[in-house]
């Protein structure tokens, strides 16, 4: 059992392919550590990149760590007592974590769309006008109500819902309202959203309206997205984040993951031989 | 045996132990529901009595002789304030029944209509001096024996020295009515006036600002205490924390004390150490409050609690602070538990009168409180004073006492439901 453990150590201490990319990234995550309770620690000594304009997926078998690291990235750690943090993510060459940055504003340049649809019990319009009055970026109701129609077209929600945007919003269906909740995100104009799990309380067809959507949102935004279904990885994402035990195993192209995987545990989870 | 046939055997049973089960619970409901039913008739019966009053009519003479006062232009309110007003209902009594020397006959005779009467006349010369020198026909209040006795809950059967009404008095009272004298009216008294010892002159309105006064006193103290606490426990406290802890376990113990130690509390505290006036719904209220604020501090935690985390996470997400998430999604989302638990808290402090026994508000109070620090009673101390008290028609006024609460208590839910239906309903 021991040596199985240092075994698994040394396999995992570097991570191999490409974490880190050429030119200028959007987000930077260098020796990133994540503790639970100091004693148990989710994450160790992640490097890794998020590249302008492309969506990198993180895959993983359950408990790896690739949430947890998602969720660094706009501080939303930030809420669970004990958890603390040590190296540094960066956003556009900035530390995130430092003192001068206000969580709340980096909230507003990197957006969260979370794993079940979780709608605002308010009419569809609120929702999404939500952020936008929150920061005041629209400052009268015309502009509002242009920023909430753009955002709901950007989310292709607009047609479904543009005659009944003084309904609620939960009483759309799953996959509408997990748009809706993109169209709120992006409502507040941010520079990189995260997707935590976004498609896993949907159904196929309502799964395949966000993927396309995801495609289209990639022109005008970074995004990193955890996902369980390695299909999915395949389709959407330009690179792919392999995670084992809190530790970032492999990085690469993602056509380079699921062809040619360098790691030996990465190969085992994508043929679905461990997972 | 195969499979089936062993389930199929079982089933038969299975399905009686159901509806057993069911008959259970029918019958639980059809009890508890009987019982409620009893209790609210057997009140409605017992207080009906006390909605309606007898009047006498009376040709009340204001001649000077008998005010024995100076004719004069105009009269100031102290002269007219001191006048022997017992003398007009007595005087119009002897002639309508002339001849009677016996002093206790005459006495009798004199207690037909009640005590109070002088004092309703005394107002009414007060407000209208022109009725000095005149005479007029007034209905005046019955005693509450010969109200009793017209509402037929005196049983004339029985041996006289028995009854409270002699059969004189009997008499007298069947001839006025012959003579269209005597009249059932609406207790209007019953809602305009405060305690009286005459119980056809008592009023449940003192009791009923009492504990208005009261209840608004222990509404401002508790509700935005307790809801503020327990947002701060419950989002802003650090969980593990062994100061947070102790609280906690505080809270849940102050909410099981007993209420006449708050009592004593409020005794000690609010009215020896801070001087808070005796008997006033301020020291009610602030007793009240104290006793009512761990109850809505646990409900409202419970409430908080219930708000699913993904709202606040989506708000959070969104790049709201800590206190936009409580404000614009937490609370309203909590506000339908908060507002019940606060009912519930508020219902208990209404119905309470062993905290109120310690600072003086369990006391006969016959004047109407005009505010917070004015003597007063609260509608259960004046349904115990009045159920203690030896006259009959005190029976009919505790139930109709009863009722005034439960219609408090009632419109006091009905304001909960409505706003709990707004809070619902708003997108």
């Amino acid at each position: 059992m021991n040596n199985n453990k240092v075994e698994l150590d040394q396999q995992l201490s570097e991570t191999v392919g490409k974490p880190l990319i050429n030119g200028t990234p959007k987000i930077t995550c260098r020796d990133v550590n994540v503790f639970y309770n100091q004693d148990s620690q989710a994450i160790f000594d992640v490097n890794v990149d998020l590249a302008k304009n492309q969506i990198l997926a993180m895959i993983g078998p359950s408990g790896c760590g690739k949430s947890t690291l998602l969720r660094c990235l706009n501080r939303m750690n930030d809420t669970i007592d004990g958890c603390s943090i040590t190296g540094k993510i960066s956003l556009d060459g900035e530390d995130i974590y430092s003192n001068d940055i206000d969580p709340v504003l980096l909230r507003a340049k990197v957006g969260m769309v979370f794993q079940k649809p979780n709608p605002f019990p308010k009419s569809i319009y609120d929702n999404v006008a939500y952020g936008p009055r929150l920061h005041g970026i629209a400052t009268n109701n015309s502009e509002l109500d242009d920023v909430v129609e753009e955002s709901l077209i950007k989310a292709g929600l607009w047609k479904e819902t543009k005659d009944r945007l003084n309904k609620p919003g939960t009483g759309l269906s799953g996959g509408q309202q997990q748009r809706l909740c993109i169209a709120r995100t992006i409502a507040v104009r941010p520079d990189v959203i995260l997707m935590d799990e976004p498609t896993s309380a949907l159904d196929p067809i309502a799964t395949a309206t966000i993927e396309e959507l995801m495609h289209e949102l990639k022109s005008s935004y970074t995004i990193a997205v955890v996902t369980h279904s390695m299909q999915q990885a395949a389709r959407i994402s330009d690179r792919c984040s392999y995670f084992h035990l809190g530790r970032l195993v492999e990085v690469n192209d993602t056509n380079i993951v699921f062809t040619n995987p360098e790691h030996e545990l990465t190969e085992n989870y994508i043929t679905g031989r461990f997972g | 045996m195969n499979n089936i046939e062993i389930v199929q055997k079982g089933l038969k049973k299975r399905y009686a132990k159901e509806r057993r089960f069911k008959a259970y619970g029918v019958f639980s409901i059809i009890i508890s529901l009987s019982f409620l039913a009893f209790l609210l008739f057997d009140i409605a019966l017992k207080a009906a009595p006390a909605f309606t009053q007898t009047y006498i009519k009376l040709d009340i003479d204001f001649s000077h002789k008998v005010l024995r006062i100076n004719e004069k232009s105009s009269y100031t309110k102290d002269e007219l304030f001191e006048l022997p007003y017992h003398k007009l209902p007595s005087k119009s009594l002897y002639q309508l029944f002339p001849g009677i020397e016996n002093r206790k006959q005459k006495k009798a005779l004199r207690k037909l209509v009640s005590s109070g009467v002088r004092y309703n006349l005394r107002n009414m010369v007060i407000k209208n001096s022109k009725l000095i020198g005149t005479s007029k026909s007034i209905w005046v209040l019955a005693d509450d024996d010969i109200d009793s006795l017209v509402k037929g809950l005196i049983d004339r059967n029985i041996p006289e020295a028995d009854r409270r009404v002699k059969d004189f008095q009997i008499a007298w009272i069947d001839k006025l009515q012959l003579e269209n004298r005597v009249e059932s009216r609406f207790n209007i008294n019953f809602f305009t006036s405060g305690d009286s010892r005459e119980p056809e002159q008592a009023g449940i309105l003192g009791a009923l600002k009492g504990s208005l006064y009261t209840m608004l006193i222990t509404l401002l103290l508790s509700f935005p205490i307790g809801v503020a606490a327990a947002v701060y426990l419950e989002e802003f406290a650090h969980k593990n924390n062994w100061l947070v802890d102790m609280i906690e376990v505080n809270i849940n113990n102050l909410a099981a004390v007993p209420s006449i130690v708050f009592g004593i509390l409020g005794l000690a505290v609010y009215i020896n150490l801070f001087g808070v006036p005796r008997s006033a719904p301020l020291a009610g209220g602030l007793v009240l409050g104290l006793m009512t604020l761990p109850i809505i501090i646990i409900t409202t935690r419970a409430a908080i609690k219930s708000v699913p985390p993904s709202i606040r996470e989506a708000a959070l997400g969104l790049g709201a602070s800590k206190m936009q998430v409580i404000i614009h999604h937490v609370l309203p989302l909590s506000m339908p538990g908060i507002l019940t638990g606060s009912i519930i808290g508020m219902a208990q402090a209404l119905g309470e009168t062993a905290p109120l026994l310690m600072i003086g508000m369990v006391a006969f109070v016959a004047d109407i409180p005009q505010g917070f620090f004015d003597p007063s009673t609260v509608l259960p101390v004046q349904i115990y004073i009045w159920s203690d008290s030896p006259e009959r028609s005190f029976i009919a006024l505790t139930s109709a006492a009863i009722i005034m609460l439960l219609v408090f208590l009632f419109l006091m839910n009905l304001l909960a439901i409505i706003l709990r239906k707004k809070f619902e309903t708003r997108w």
